[in-house]
């Protein structure tokens, strides 16, 4: 019996994993070949899929990427010499892009099914959940302290200090939102890990009620990923006839939903997630109060996002100062970074905090798919800066990404080639704002729609002492918004201008020592 | 507005469901739209009346959000992604091809009605940019090509009915 792994995840299926899987099937059987086919979630290699693995003795041997079309071969050369087919890989796990990472988060990528309880615990899971209920919540707490996990959103606040406030506010009812509707462009780490181990972030969940007395969960999953939201549902349901959302036994399940948003970037905010649970327009809240305190239907609510909730299970399972041997400085653990845009191998690299930009882009990357020179890297999402090659040498932690004016935020990396117009990209990020702000505040508000006729004004003109004025009026309209709005939308949109403005001027037509 | 009455009986079911469910009104507004493919006029003061909310409260938080829409969609929605990863990788240009060929602008429909052109900001497929999503599903590595066919298999779908 051939048993072959395909992944089911979304993006796989979107370059061809279905129809591969399909023609196999259909060309097995002409054959009379006893074949089975496993859909596991992906390895995150995405330049490589359709990725077929075919499992052996030895481990897990590839191919990719697959096309219908090279089924017929990819069956003759499974008969006889595998490796001699012009797609064979080798043994995947030697591939140096899977081999030199880091993989705490995404351990079971590519190969466990995403809706198997017994691939889950066969390869670790909810050995977290079990640690955890053999502590009391104070030690829970003060484990999630130690690891110096910090919040894998924008702001990297250290996770524990939350839970401590929320474990330690009096209420009869307490809530853990995990906020999954943060899918900066240019991030997929979410969806992966939503899709493909979505037991990770159920049991992350379960382990953050217990420690800080919440009853009930909600995961706000954005509505551009309804692969997610389908498998997320029916691993709840898995997991609840599995008895795991009841883990103290005592009859009383921990409440567990799923909520989908409606297509509003700012409800990645949390307050304006909050706002939209409780089925309002997402209008950002002014902090103080904070959620941890007077959050979700103004009860005490622990909020993060998918990746800081889903590294939970794993420091419990293997201790504090496992996790935080990862990394450096003050960033500790693992990120996953995903490699996006005009890049020749696009992916998720999983790394500790620590390694270079360059190695990144380069080393992972491999460049451009264009194979033109780089032009520069947007780091952190629509709202992180552009960083030029220049600066590729710099390591990838929150403090010295914070010194360069630029921010890690969810670990996406767009990379552009030479032919990506810069001020194209600032006029996209405050056009972006302008549609997205939720309107609460004047400086994203108006802000956003002024810089957008700033810069257009700016490229129109042909009188260098005009463009020279209409720039400094847009780094002081960026000013203001940096530090007078609200919320990180508008706090941060300018990082994307400023930095198109600051190391490629000759785009907006202005001289370089501008 | 008959058309519009019609969809009162599953806009009475989901209200009964879910009128009691904590923060009822985006679960509400899905589950309608889901049914009868946009959020018709008639919903509105039903739902302003189970969830105890004015009836501006419940336009409010409907026009918030992209997603939810008032009126009927066209037979296929195509989500063309523009956000950065997808342009460095030629979004533009097969927004582009789009207004050339068909005269689709965003938020625009065919003048056959078969297809309705919207914006999105990230379908999370960005490592194989170019990247759309028509009716739910995920299209990845998108050429010019394959996106000429993607929208011609569209409108010969709806010629022929």
């Amino acid at each position: 019996m051939l048993t072959l792994c395909i992944p089911c995840d979304s993006l796989a299926c979107a370059v061809g994993a279905d129809q591969v899987a399909e023609a196999l099937t259909r060309e097995a059987a002409q054959r009379r070949l006893p074949l089975h086919i496993k859909r596991t979630s992906s390895r995150g290699l995405y330049w490589l899929e359709p990725l077929v693995e075919l499992d052996t003795a030895q481990g897990r041997v590839g191919f990719g990427p697959v096309t219908p079309e090279d089924v017929p071969g990819l069956l003759d050369a499974l008969a006889g010499d595998p490796g001699s087919h012009a797609l064979a890989l080798g043994p995947v796990e030697a591939i140096p892009y899977l081999k030199t990472q880091q993989r705490l988060l995404f351990a079971r990528a590519g190969i466990t099914r995403p809706l198997s309880l017994d691939d889950y615990h066969a390869n670790g899971g909810f050995e977290g959940l079990r640690q955890a209920t053999l502590l009391d919540g104070d030690e829970v707490v003060a484990a999630v302290l130690d690891s110096g996990l910090r919040g894998r959103g924008g702001a990297a606040f250290p996770a524990g200090i939350k839970w401590r406030t929320v474990r330690q506010a009096p209420a009869g009812q307490k809530y853990v939102v995990c906020n999954a509707d943060e899918g900066d462009s240019g991030t997929f780490a979410d969806r992966m890990l939503m899709e493909g181990d979505p037991f990770l972030l159920i049991e992350g969940m379960i382990i953050a009620g217990l420690a800080v007395g919440a009853s009930k969960g909600y995961i706000y999953v954005r509505s551009e990923y309804p692969d997610a939201v389908r498998a997320l549902n029916e691993a709840i349901l898995l997991a609840r006839e599995a008895g795991y959302l009841d883990v103290a036994g005592n009859g009383v399940a921990f409440d567990l939903q799923v909520r989908v948003g409606a297509g509003a970037y700012i409800c990645g905010e949390e307050t304006a997630l909050l706002e939209s649970l409780e089925g309002k327009r997402g209008i950002v809240r002014a902090k103080p109060p904070l959620p941890a305190l007077e959050g979700l239907f103004g009860q005490p609510t622990l909020v993060h996002n998918v990746l800081t909730l889903a590294s939970v299970p794993i420091i419990l399972a293997r201790g504090a100062a496992f996790y935080r041997d990862f990394g450096m400085g003050r960033s500790t653990g693992t990120l996953p970074f995903q490699l996006a845009g005009n890049v020749r191998h696009g992916g998720l690299v999983e790394r500790a905090f620590g390694l270079t930009l360059r190695e990144l882009v380069e080393g992972y990357g491999g460049g451009t798919a264009s194979g033109r020179p780089i032009k520069a890297a947007q780091v952190g999402g629509p709202l992180g800066a552009w960083v030029p090659p220049a600066q590729f040498d710099t390591p990838l932690d929150y403090e010295a990404f914070a010194a360069l004016g630029a921010m890690l935020g969810h670990g996406g990396v767009v990379l552009a080639d030479d032919t990506l117009n810069m001020a194209g990209m600032a006029r996209f990020a405050l056009q972006f704002c302008a549609e997205e702000s939720c309107g609460k505040c004047t400086p994203c508000r108006i802000g956003s729609t002024r810089g957008v006729e700033v810069v257009d004004r700016l490229i129109a003109s042909t009188d260098p002492a005009y463009r020279a004025s209409q720039a400094g009026l847009l780094r002081d309209l960026c000013d203001t918004m940096q530090y007078g709005s609200l919320c990180a939308m508008g706090g941060m949109t300018p990082y994307p201008v400023v930095s198109a403005l600051k190391h490629f001027p000759a785009d907006f037509g202005l001289e370089a020592a501008q | 507005m008959p058309d519009d009455l019609n969809h009162l009986p599953l806009i009475q079911r989901v209200l009964a469901r879910e009128r009691d469910t904590p923060g009822a009104l985006l679960p509400i507004l899905h589950a309608i739209q889901a049914g009868a493919g946009y959020i018709p006029d008639s919903a509105v003061a039903e739902i302003a009346h189970a969830l105890n909310l004015s009836q501006a409260e419940v336009r409010g938080v409907i026009s918030f959000y992209h997603d939810f829409r008032t009126t009927p969609a066209a037979r296929h929605t195509l989500r063309l992604c523009r956000a950065e990863s997808c342009q460095s990788r030629g979004a533009e240009a097969l927004a582009a091809q789009l207004r050339e060929q068909l005269g689709l602008e965003d938020h625009g429909r065919t003048e056959d009605g078969a297809l309705d052109l919207r914006p999105v900001y990230c379908l999370g497929a960005c490592a194989c940019s170019p990247a759309l999503e028509l009716d739910g599903r995920l299209y990845a590595r998108v050429t010019p090509e394959y996106l000429r066919a993607l929208v011609d298999a569209c409108r010969e779908e709806v010629k022929a009915c």
